[in-house]
């Protein structure tokens, strides 16, 4: 047995963690011997996913608008990475 | 060329809100069947260049495809930029194409580059959201043509394409994480059907879980004129209010209902600042700078206008 990460990305509504799930993204480094995502989308919110056992590894800072640029939009904004160890 | 089918306010509405504009099998049967048969021939003479093939083969793509239409430079004007009789030269030439170009980048505008893209039967390899060319600056935009030729069905390599994100300012394949989004597409339908981008979409070649090979030809315009009321405006004047917003109602049929349009993958507070870029946009295309959508750029402007930084 070997311990393996697998990565889920969330983009949330809002920075709240209770925010519903916009966007999602799977890296597994069990390159599928560990269990998968089912549903689509895997989850309604943040908190979905850390109620079915995924850590919480990092959010997105909360930065304030660059002065002259107030009104452009770029990435999303509520990114939420999270990780599970599996065993192989 | 023939005189073109001008677009409507609502198609060019629909564009600028979500980026992309669907021409649903307007090139006709024989236009498509020559792509199918003389396109690849083109992609795979790049291939071939691409893996070091002889020097003569190299020197014979730069100037000729299969056919020996000669392959336009970036910066040729579209007029003259295909034969005629070429795929190309066709397809731009049917007039519900011709006459979306000529509403969106103007009747004269040059080609940027094109390309042939073929999605082969069973590559299930799913590329990374990405936009073309790097982070554009400014209102003026090139636009992009999707020509499937063939019906394809979905999950048969149908583009991945995201509405609304047309806007962020995004360089290339920054968004690849992005596997994922709400309300994305991915592109189904019949043969002959064109999908024009605003260069800014994000997409993708999808995997092809189909038994066909999926040609798609791609085409960029940039244009030589200011992008101002380009379409048939005929009814843009009674449409174009900035004061539809009454008691937190609005007024339907105007150009702000569609200029407001929400995309599932959109933040709520981002949302408000997309439809400012729209807006923005719109003024451009209009050249009406007292436009827009919910008041957001007007009453900023209003108290600028008092206290000047």
């Amino acid at each position: 047995m070997s311990t393996r990460q697998q990565v889920l990305m969330l983009w949330l509504a809002s920075s709240s963690l209770e925010g519903h799930v916009l966007g999602w993204s799977f890296f597994d480094g069990s390159s599928g011997a560990g269990p998968q995502l089912t549903a689509d989308p895997p989850y309604g919110t943040g908190v979905d996913a850390l109620r079915d056992g995924w850590r919480l590894m990092q959010m997105s800072p909360l930065n304030p608008p660059v002065p002259g640029h107030e009104r452009e939009t770029s990435f999303l904004k509520h990114e939420f990475v999270f990780e599970r160890l599996v065993e192989i | 060329m023939v005189t073109p089918n001008l677009l409507t306010t609502d198609q060019m509405a629909s564009f600028v809100a979500r980026g992309f504009l669907r021409l649903e099998a307007v090139v006709p049967d024989d236009v498509n069947r020559q792509a199918i048969e003389e396109l690849p021939g083109l992609f795979r003479a790049w291939l071939d260049e691409f893996r070091g093939a002889s020097a003569k083969q190299q020197r014979d793509v730069h100037h000729t495809s299969d056919d020996e239409s000669p392959l336009p430079r970036s910066g040729t004007p579209l007029q003259t930029a295909y034969a005629p009789d070429s795929p190309f030269g066709r397809m731009v030439r049917v007039p519900a194409i011709s006459g979306a170009i000529a509403s969106l980048v103007g009747a004269n505008p040059v080609v940027d580059h094109h390309f042939v893209h073929i999605k082969t039967a069973g590559d299930l390899h799913a590329q990374g959201l990405h936009c073309d060319a790097i982070v554009d600056e400014g209102l003026a935009f090139d636009i992009q043509l999707f020509w499937f030729p063939h019906d394809v069905a979905p999950r048969e390599g149908g583009t991945r394409f995201v509405p609304g994100s047309h806007l962020r300012r995004v360089n290339m394949d920054d968004v690849s994480r992005y596997q994922h989004l709400a309300g994305e597409e991915y592109f189904a339908g019949p043969a002959g059907t064109v999908v024009i981008f605003h260069q800014g979409l994000w997409h993708a070649g999808a995997p092809n879980h189909g038994s066909r090979d999926r040609v798609m030809g791609k085409l960029r315009l940039n244009p030589t004129v200011p992008q101002v009321r380009l379409w048939d405006t005929s009814d843009l004047a009674e449409r174009n209010r900035a004061d539809d917003h009454m008691f937190a109602r609005t007024e339907p049929g105007l150009v702000a209902a569609e200029l407001r349009r929400f995309e599932r993958w959109y933040e709520p507070a981002v949302h408000r600042l997309e439809t400012v870029q729209r807006a923005r946009l719109w003024r451009y295309l209009t050249g009406d700078q007292r436009f827009d959508v919910d008041w957001y750029l007007t009453r900023t402007e209003r108290r600028a206008a008092l206290a000047p930084q």
